[in-house]
């Protein structure tokens, strides 16, 4: 495997960005242009454009994309593991479990933590049970 | 043949294929469901059956002005569905067609498959971002949530497949499925879904959630967000995300069938032969797949956000790395 075999890949993705821009040409031919204040408006059903378009967002998406992180690493590894399986052997097998056995503990201890609970209602972060249970 | 040419080729084949499988899912998709309803669906264009009725769409989507709002942050909001476009496109590279018919048989196949595919969530998020509207950035941070959380076990779901096939290359794990039982003189194949069932009912449902379709569309929610990460889109830009989304339920359907159907492999027929049939045998199965996908989304209701993180994670995640363990240490002992 070198390198001239990722060769194709590049090839493929200059002829996506070509494929767009014959399309941008295309569209730019065939469209009419003609904007108005209204058009520009952020669309919103027809009624006026209420608020701020960038709003606070729950602290969950957060949480998904740290814990993503970990997991991605973990996936690494497996691949590589998972692509040698029949020469590693049990030795590989003993080797991950203990690896994986940390990404499942860190699971776990954000699932008993509660950051996997979307759907808590709001009022009870401020209840005095609550603190130091939930992290929300 | 000169690998110049062959690759020219490749990329002629790769650049209809396209553009005509999306339109023929968008296509199948309408017929279903209306019959699904008892509609009749397109039936207009092109004479009989509304067989044009997609390619009418396309004409029309070009002849749409391309409004970029006045909020919007104008080169990420332009770049996002050319983003989108190219993890699709890029997919395309890896899929085996038939023997000795893979565009290019690459050793990290499936991984790089993955990981290409996954571009598709940065162009999404960009959308949302980009759009100065309220609707829009909900859309794309839960797009975000969700492509985020279900990666993982539909990468997950894989290992089990690359443990039983020793390697990542596509063409290697149905060559691995085609003589799985192999003695002197003979050989008996089998396709992972016997023994990767649960892989495949996994990787199945992750890629409806990666695909954003029913029963997993809450970033496009139509009663709640508008449209979405797509609401400020018109014209061909739209028609990007569009033709994305149903290229990639091809390409997305194409690995499962791979992965777990034997990709281009018919038990007992020739490898002279199967060069001429193995792409037709990859259509129909992937059809498969597209048709349940149809399926599922005129059958099923909309997930709530919440019941869909609970899914990825305490439900997808844990089965997806107890088949991985199982299936090593099955392996290992058999």
């Amino acid at each position: 495997m070198e390198l001239v075999d990722y060769l194709p890949v590049a090839v493929m993705l200059v002829l996506a960005t070509v494929f767009v821009g014959a399309s941008l040409i295309v569209s730019k031919m065939l469209s009419p242009h003609r904007p108005t204040p209204e058009k520009l408006a952020p669309y919103e059903c027809g009624i006026i454009a209420e608020g701020e378009p960038s709003t606070r967002f729950p602290i969950q998406f957060y949480m998904v994309a740290m814990l993503f992180v970990v997991f991605d690493v973990e996936i690494i590894f497996l691949f590589a593991w998972a692509s040698r399986f029949t020469d590693l052997g049990w030795f590989g097998i003993a080797a991950m479990a203990i690896f994986t056995f940390f990404v499942i503990e860190t699971l776990i201890y954000v699932w008993k933590r509660g950051a996997l609970d979307w759907n808590v209602p709001g009022r009870r972060r401020y209840l005095p049970a609550a603190v130091g249970q939930r992290m929300d | 043949m000169s690998p110049w040419l062959a690759l020219a080729i490749w990329l002629l084949v790769v650049a209809t294929i396209i553009p005509v499988m999306g339109m023929a899912i968008g296509y199948a998709e309408m017929k279903i469901s209306a019959h699904m309803q008892s509609r009749i669906g397109p039936y207009f264009a092109g004479g009989r059956f509304g067989w044009a009725q997609l390619i009418a769409d396309g004409v029309k989507f070009f002849q749409k002005e391309d409004l970029v709002p006045d909020n919007a942050d104008r080169p990420v909001f332009k770049m996002a569905p050319v983003l989108v476009m190219v993890g699709t496109v890029g997919l395309f590279v890896v899929i085996p067609f038939g023997p000795g018919l893979t565009p290019q048989n690459l050793d990290l196949g499936i991984f790089y498959a993955l990981a290409i595919s996954s571009i598709g969530t940065i162009g999404v998020l960009m959308a949302g971002w980009s759009s100065g509207n309220k609707y829009s950035l909900m859309g794309g941070l839960r797009a975000a949530g969700q492509l985020i959380a279900y990666e993982l076990p539909l990468v997950l779901a894989v290992v089990g497949v690359v443990i039983l096939a020793g390697t990542m290359s596509l063409d290697g794990i149905v060559q691995a499925q085609i003589s799985w039982f192999s003695e002197a003189g003979w050989s008996l194949g089998m396709p992972f879904v016997i023994v990767q069932a649960v892989g495949l009912g996994v990787f199945f449902v992750a890629s409806l959630a990666e695909l954003s379709r029913i029963p997993f569309d809450m970033p496009i929610a139509e009663s709640e967000l508008v449209m979405g990460y797509l609401t400020e889109y018109s014209g061909f830009r739209f028609l990007f995300f569009f033709l994305a989304e149903f290229a990639n339920m091809f390409t997305l359907s194409a690995i499962a069938a791979t992965l777990f159907l034997g990709g281009y492999w018919v038990p007992g027929v020739p490898d002279s032969i199967l060069q001429f049939v193995g792409p037709l045998v990859l259509l129909g199965k992937i059809a498969l797949f597209v048709f349940v996908s149809i399926w599922f989304r005129w059958t099923f209701p909309r997930f709530r956000e919440d019941q869909l993180q609970t899914l990825a994670w305490k439900w997808l995640v844990p089965i997806s790395l107890a088949n991985i363990i199982v299936t090593g240490v099955l392996k290992v002992v058999l």
